[in-house]
């Protein structure tokens, strides 16, 4: 008697169960990222976050929908980007996009998505012009930009003492963009870029460059560009004895920069959009989440924005349905919207604006400058 | 003046690691007149030999300094050398009466083979993979001049691989064969010479080669990835081609120059340093218009 009670129990509950599922109506999310190639680290941390950000919202009895991720890897390469976008545009199930960490990519794929009303949101490229270089409404950035990164940058290096500069910078729009910028700032201060490099994304040697280099003897190499790039140019500087402290804007700013250089990487400085997730307004619970949900590889300092990015999306799911044009109707009127990264307010550009936080490589970790054994003095920067 | 000595060494050993590759190309158009566009492809193959090798002998606890070395360049030579006599038997052999265009279209999607078959099939293989660093990093520093060890041993390495592929083609009975079959194969063949086993063993010695240019490039950059042989492979047959195609001293020549445009233009035009590749291919192609059969011209040398 008490058997059939529970398995009556049983196929009740587990009736009512998959009748709730059932009634939700399933709205599609893309995620675009680079998830193979050089700079999948920062790729697969943004996908597991933004993946994150959907399971606990499905694990919502409030929601009034189900949802469902859909990643797309883009390979950091504008071309693939292209193919990627226009397969995500057209699929009308899908009702928005977590799109991008490359700027390259990015700001090859703004007129796909603007072309087929799709709305997305940048959860980790940081060229200004995605956002400021055009009037499309489906645009939506959460991570800063690179004007964020090089005001800061630019002020605590040279701060630090280092004037003479030498940037190398890979020749895609990220890396120009950033040389664009550094030269405007530092021209704003007493110090200077005495020479600077454009190399090919693809470049495997760079000692052409680097002897050059050392014949100048500036302060502090500055590199403007991404992990693979980043690695290569600190590896061979340590083999032509190049002996000069190294620096790089958030591009190289991942767990396989540090892991391919091993203690080579020791003291490389970096300047990133993205804070400790720990010390993000609602960073111990995105962190805790995160460890529970067992992703094997960690969510990388963009991961916070693209489960912030995946949240603001569902938000407005929840608030207008799923239709494209009102989704990005409410993304367009975001207004100090309480997120795991602070509040969120796009400007009349749809660009959210961020406070910079440098970090500098230590014991095979990315340490927050201020926490570092550097800023307390115990170790010491090369020139210092 | 330090710096001077810096440059000319480190052009050095690129310029060697584009000879190795440029030595390849020169064999096979030396025996057989084809143009054999797998050649990067291979090196890749080679380096992931290597690399595999390694990790095999590390799992084991073998990988001891110099061990690991002579296990990682003797896996490299033994896959690619089988690759590339392969390559030449199910291939090349059997196409050998064919238009040379249909080769050249052959070798390249095959090279595409392998390079695709590294991406899918070696886990994570679109990724660049960490190289072990399998000779001592030792700084040294000669009148403010330098180097690293494991850089002067490379460039050793290098030249004695051509050097020793260079006396095996003057000095031994293989040697003389390849130069039989490569000056007139029918003949060479009237007269006892095995014509498909030397044509074979020559694919093998060339793909070895690029083999072990593949090992040396994943040590001195710490870092591979499965499209390394690209740029290399055309390097490579550009610098045979300059230097003058059938001709080793050509390929030299060849690789030297190529690795001497690219150092050139970066020190003259530092802020233009991403067209190097832009200049040194477009001094090959004026220096093609001077010199339409190489630096050493076929007519002055013995092929091969």
């Amino acid at each position: 008697m008490f058997i059939r009670a529970m398995i009556a129990a049983a196929v009740m509950f587990g009736g009512v169960a998959t009748a709730s599922a059932q009634t939700k109506e399933t709205v599609k999310i893309a995620f675009i990222g680079p998830m193979s190639g050089g700079n999948s680290a920062a790729g697969i941390g943004g996908r597991n976050s933004a993946e994150l950000a959907v399971r606990l919202r499905n694990a919502d009895p409030a929601s009034k929908y189900n949802y469902q991720l859909v990643p797309m890897d883009d390979e950091c390469k504008p071309n693939v980007g292209i193919q990627v976008a226009t397969r995500v545009s057209t699929d009308r199930s899908i009702v928005a996009g977590v799109t991008h960490y490359c700027s390259a990519v990015a700001i090859a794929t703004v007129d796909v998505y603007h072309r087929f009303r799709l709305p997305v949101v940048v959860w980790g490229a940081i060229l200004p012009a995605i956002t400021y270089g055009n009037e499309h409404k489906e645009i939506h950035r959460v991570n800063g930009s690179m004007l964020d990164e090089v005001r800061a940058s630019t002020s605590f290096l040279t701060g630090l003492g280092y004037k003479k500069w030498v940037i190398v910078h890979d020749t895609t729009d990220y890396g120009n963009g950033f040389l664009r910028f550094f030269k405007e700032r530092i021209a704003e201060t007493n110090a200077e870029i005495v020479s600077s490099f454009g190399v090919s994304a693809d470049q495997q040697d760079f000692s052409a460059e680097l002897l050059k280099i050392k014949g100048i003897q500036p302060q502090i190499v500055v590199f403007a560009g991404l992990t693979p790039l980043g690695v290569r140019i600190r590896s061979q500087m340590e083999r032509l004895g190049v002996d000069i402290q190294y620096a790089g804007v958030s591009g190289i700013m991942s767990a396989s920069y540090v892991e391919a250089l091993g203690a080579t990487a020791e003291g490389t400085v970096s300047v990133h959009n993205g804070a400790p997730a720990e010390s993000l307004p609602g960073g111990r619970m995105f962190v805790e989440q995160y460890g529970k949900a067992g992703f094997t590889d960690p969510a990388e300092p963009y991961g916070p924005y693209a489960f912030v990015a995946a949240s603001l999306i569902m938000d407005a799911v929840e608030e207008v349905g799923p239709d494209r044009e009102k989704v990005r109707d409410v993304l367009n009127a975001t207004k100090d919207h309480e997120s795991v990264a602070g509040p969120i307010t796009f400007d009349d550009h749809r660009h959210h604006a961020v406070a910079s936080t440098k970090y500098v490589a230590q014991d095979g970790h990315w340490v927050r400058w201020e926490d570092s054994l550097y800023a307390s003095g115990q170790r010491h920067l090369k020139g210092q | 003046m330090a710096i001077l000595f810096e440059y000319l060494f480190n052009g050095a050993v690129l310029g060697i690691m584009y000879a190795l590759v440029a030595v390849g190309f020169t064999l096979f158009f030396g025996v057989l007149d084809i143009i054999k566009f797998s050649h990067g492809d291979v090196l890749t193959l080679g380096a992931f030999s290597g690399l595999v090798s390694f990790l095999a002998l590390q799992s084991l606890g073998l990988d001891l300094p110099v061990v690991g070395l002579v296990v990682v360049l003797a896996a490299a030579c033994i896959v690619t050398g089988a690759v590339g006599a392969l390559i030449g038997q199910a291939f090349i052999i059997p196409m050998r009466n064919a238009s040379g265009f249909n080769i050249l279209l052959m070798t390249l999607m095959i090279g595409t083979g392998i390079r695709e078959a590294i991406r899918l099939f070696y886990p994570n293989g679109a990724n660049p993979k960490a190289f072990p660093a399998l000779l001592p990093k030792t700084p040294i520093e000669i009148g403010g001049v330098f180097f690293r060890l494991d850089s002067i041993v490379l460039l050793g390495l290098g030249f004695g691989v051509i050097l020793l592929t260079n006396w095996l083609i003057r000095h031994t009975k293989l040697g003389l064969a390849i130069r039989a079959v490569a000056q007139d194969g029918d003949t060479a063949q009237a007269m006892g010479i095995p014509f498909k086993t030397i044509v074979l063993a020559t694919f093998a010695l060339g793909s070895a080669l690029a083999g072990i240019a593949g090992v040396m490039h994943g040590i001195y950059y710490s870092e591979i990835n499965f499209s390394v042989g690209l740029l290399l492979g055309v390097i490579g047959f550009s610098a045979a081609v300059v230097g003058g195609l059938g001709s080793i001293w050509g390929a030299i020549i060849g690789g030297f120059t190529f690795a001497a445009l690219q150092t050139l233009w970066v020190v003259v035009f530092p802020d233009a340093s991403g067209y190097r590749d832009v200049f040194a291919f477009t001094a090959i192609i004026i220096a093609m218009t001077i010199w339409p059969t190489g630096i050493i011209a076929e007519r002055y040398s013995e092929r091969v």
